[in-house]
């Protein structure tokens, strides 16, 4: 992203940018011998799980920009689960599990904690799945966006709740199959005109930072976390973690995936300041959402005999609606 | 120093002299005037190094509780009710994790139908949710078992519930004494938890336990509450030492020592059984008095000592154990297991139906005469519960009940069907 981003490498093919080619200064947290490794490694997440490499690449990244003076609040989820099986801990960082719905109210606590006791360097970041974001653990979210409290909320978002086994959230995309909207019946998958985009919730809060992220590009990712530590106050970052289990894709299909929404404009990603749009990641080379939709078989349904290919329409105008929306295409996009 | 006021206030004053450092507010009739109390104290100067923070929901000023006693700071919140209700998972959690909160419940019943005055429903139903909880008789109990409230959750790491009458004690104005801050500084040491979450020494806490270790920790939960029972009683007598009255303690017997028939209750409602068995004393019966003070954890062994000489005993309790009887008349009759006692339980003050003591002489004199029931309801209108009953023996339909009552007690805005 801008001014924490000035050099931008990408090979041909790939959209990643090597390290090798920056200077030590400019190299990703990821890439640092040092590296924290907040999440380390032992946990119990699937293999090609997008939260836990979402998890690591924002937590190290937050570790980093806080001189390690860092505290996690957890939602229970996947990421919960996966680790902390009791006695054992994957987390570097001190760390607190309370409930499901809760992690931005106990992240508001402790906080609290942190000010009343002086210890302002220390600070505090939530994280949940989008079922424990935009569903269950919404009404403490927006109590703490709208005071403003001093928490960084990182949503983990793989559009289901992949914990209790790929059941239906606020987050799960039309036409999406999972075991609660089963593709059957008129309207198969998850239903249109249903769903909320959190991002843009957290906007109308008025909150300093707000900035979607996938785990395809690091580099931004790292930057948006590093410069949601720069704020005081309420900040939101919603990252896009595809999940292999729930998805229906190959484990080693995670990142492509991840790449695959961005660049159809499945998922748009931007950044956001005080309720105002700053910038969008542009798309750099257009891909219809079919390419996107094909490899998930959790979309197999509208790829059958006769393929659904009004549904797949409905589906591409909400990517067209996408690139409207955040100027996904534009030029000044392309930072 | 003497003042006379407000329970609430009272009780916002005695939390403010704990030096509290995170407190969660969240509005809930009766209980909503202490978190304003404290509010006010906060925002004047006078309780210094404090965050104030208005929360959502009640779901919220517990979680935030827990956030904020894990991360090293004395936390304390109030509610009532539903309030109590809506926060429920994360009441558990906090005892689960061990955390010292302290919260004022201003007890008040639960709806459906909804109704905003006094009875012990809503602190009942958390009875096994891990909280001990204390219930105060008078405002000056109310604003001195807070004082010893921090204290008792900080020595054991566990939270703890101060329960006081919604409205009854909440809004009444009363003589208070109210300590100095030199004598709560003497008593309450600054909170220093064992584990905090500090970056400097890091730790994971809420971690998932299985079936290998989850019956340990619920134990230890359960040895906890064994522990309170002996130090309890102790912090009452440091109390004293300090303050220079009894307050809090297990249980407390009133005219007892020769009684045949004793009444067991807690919460203000026993002030008036105190009048009654007065004025029954003066009459010659053989009558005395137990309050409980500590009802979570549950004094078996004081219980079963104040009633070793009587010949039967009285639960006169404001809540309702549906499709059994009594709530706290179970716990009592479990503690005089063996003993050959007769018990009754009377179920009384639902919603804050006014219990007096003429009602209270009538049953008390059944009681004497043991001709009461194993489950009594102090003055309930058996007219209107009756012609109900017989209504639905005739035609079976769901409905709600409260609004088939009503129409016959005479309420408007209903119909016949």
């Amino acid at each position: 992203m801008s001014d924490l981003q000035p050099v931008k490498f990408y090979q041909t093919g790939t959209f990643t940018v090597g390290n090798r080619l920056l200077a030590p200064e400019e190299r990703s947290v990821q890439a640092n011998m040092q590296r924290t490794n907040s999440l380390n490694s032992g946990h119990r997440a699937c293999q090609g799980c997008g939260e836990a490499l979402g998890a690591r690449y924002a937590i190290d990244a937050a570790m980093n920009a806080t001189n390690r003076q860092l505290i996690a609040a957890n939602a229970t989820g996947c990421l919960e689960v996966f680790s902390t099986p009791y006695p054992e801990t994957s987390w570097q960082i001190p760390w607190i599990h309370s409930l499901f719905g809760n992690a931005a109210a106990v992240a508001t606590g402790l906080s609290a904690a942190m000010k009343v006791k002086g210890k302002k360097d220390v600070r505090v970041v939530a994280q949940g799945g989008d079922g424990g974001t935009t569903d269950i653990g919404f009404g403490c979210l927006s109590g703490m966006f709208e005071r403003n409290d001093d928490v960084l909320y990182i949503c983990y978002d793989n559009e289901a709740y992949m914990n209790t086994g790929v059941q239906r959230s606020s987050a799960t995309p039309p036409a999406a199959r999972t075991a609660t909207t089963m593709p059957l019946g008129s309207e198969p998958g998850a239903p249109f005109g249903q769903g909320k985009f959190v991002p843009a919730i957290a906007m109308a809060h008025e909150i300093p930072y707000v900035a979607t992220a996938t785990v395809a590009d690091l580099r931004d990712l790292e930057a948006k976390v590093t410069k949601a530590m720069s704020f005081r106050g309420a900040r939101y970052i919603h990252i896009l973690v595809p999940c292999p289990l729930g998805w229906g894709t190959a484990s080693h299909d995670t990142i492509r995936m991840a790449r695959l929404a961005k660049e159809t404009g499945m998922f748009p990603v931007f950044e956001a300041e005080y309720g105002e749009l700053k910038s969008a990641l542009a798309i750099r080379r257009q891909l219809p959402v079919e390419e996107y939709l094909r490899p998930q078989k959790r979309f197999a349904h509208l790829f059958g005999k006769t393929p659904a290919v009004e549904t797949i329409a409905r589906i591409q105008a909400q990517a067209d609606k996408n690139i409207r929306r955040y100027g996904l295409m534009a030029k000044e996009a392309a930072l | 120093m003497l003042k006379q006021m407000e329970g609430s206030k009272a009780v916002a004053e005695a939390v403010a002299l704990c030096r509290p450092e995170v407190i969660c507010a969240y509005p809930i009739s009766p209980q909503t005037h202490i978190v304003e109390g404290l509010g006010e104290l906060v925002k004047s100067g006078e309780l210094k190094n404090c965050e104030y923070i208005n929360v959502e929901s009640e779901f919220a000023a517990m979680s935030v509780a827990i956030g904020a006693s894990a991360g090293g700071a004395r936390s304390y919140t109030a509610t009532a009710s539903q309030g109590l209700l809506f926060m429920a998972e994360a009441v558990y959690n906090a005892s689960g994790l061990g955390l010292p909160i302290v919260m004022t419940v201003a007890n008040r019943a639960i709806g459906a139908p909804i109704n905003i005055w006094n009875d012990h429903s809503d602190s009942l139903s958390q009875r096994d949710c891990g909280w001990l909880q204390l219930f105060a008789e008078t405002n000056q109990e109310a604003l001195d078992l807070h004082i010893q409230a921090f204290k008792l959750a900080e020595e054991l790491s566990m939270p703890v519930m101060v329960c006081m009458d919604g409205f009854i004690l909440t809004h009444a104005y009363e003589r208070v004494d109210m300590p100095t801050q030199a004598q709560v500084d003497q008593f309450l040491p600054p909170y220093e938890p064992r584990q905090v979450l500090d970056p400097n020494d890091p730790v994971s806490i809420g971690a998932m336990v299985g079936p290998e270790a989850f019956m340990e920790v619920r134990y230890l939960a359960h040895a906890k509450q064994m522990q309170a029972l002996e130090r309890i009683p102790q912090l009452g007598t440091e109390f004293k030492q300090i303050f220079g009255r009894e307050s809090g303690g297990l249980t407390r017997s009133y005219r007892a020592d020769d009684a045949e028939t004793i009444v067991i209750a807690m919460g203000s409602v026993l002030g008036t059984i105190k009048d009654t068995v007065d004025a029954m004393r003066d009459a010659g019966h053989k009558i005395g008095v137990l309050g409980i003070t500590s009802y979570r954890p549950f004094p078996i062994e004081q219980v079963r000592a104040a009633l070793k000489s009587c010949k039967r005993f009285v639960v006169l309790e404001k809540s309702l154990a549906v499709g059994l009887g009594g709530i706290v008349a179970t716990d009592v009759r479990m503690a005089v297991t063996g003993m050959g006692l007769k018990g009754y339980t009377v179920i009384a003050g639902l919603g804050g139906r006014a219990i007096t003591v003429t009602s209270l002489t009538g049953i008390f004199e059944k009681a004497m005469r043991e001709n009461l029931e194993l489950v009594n309801f102090l003055d309930l209108d058996w007219k209107a519960v009756n012609k109900q009953l017989e209504r639905e023996k005739q035609t079976r339909r769901s409905g709600p009940i409260a609004e088939a009552l009503l129409r016959d007690v005479g309420a408007a805005g209903t119909r016949n069907y």
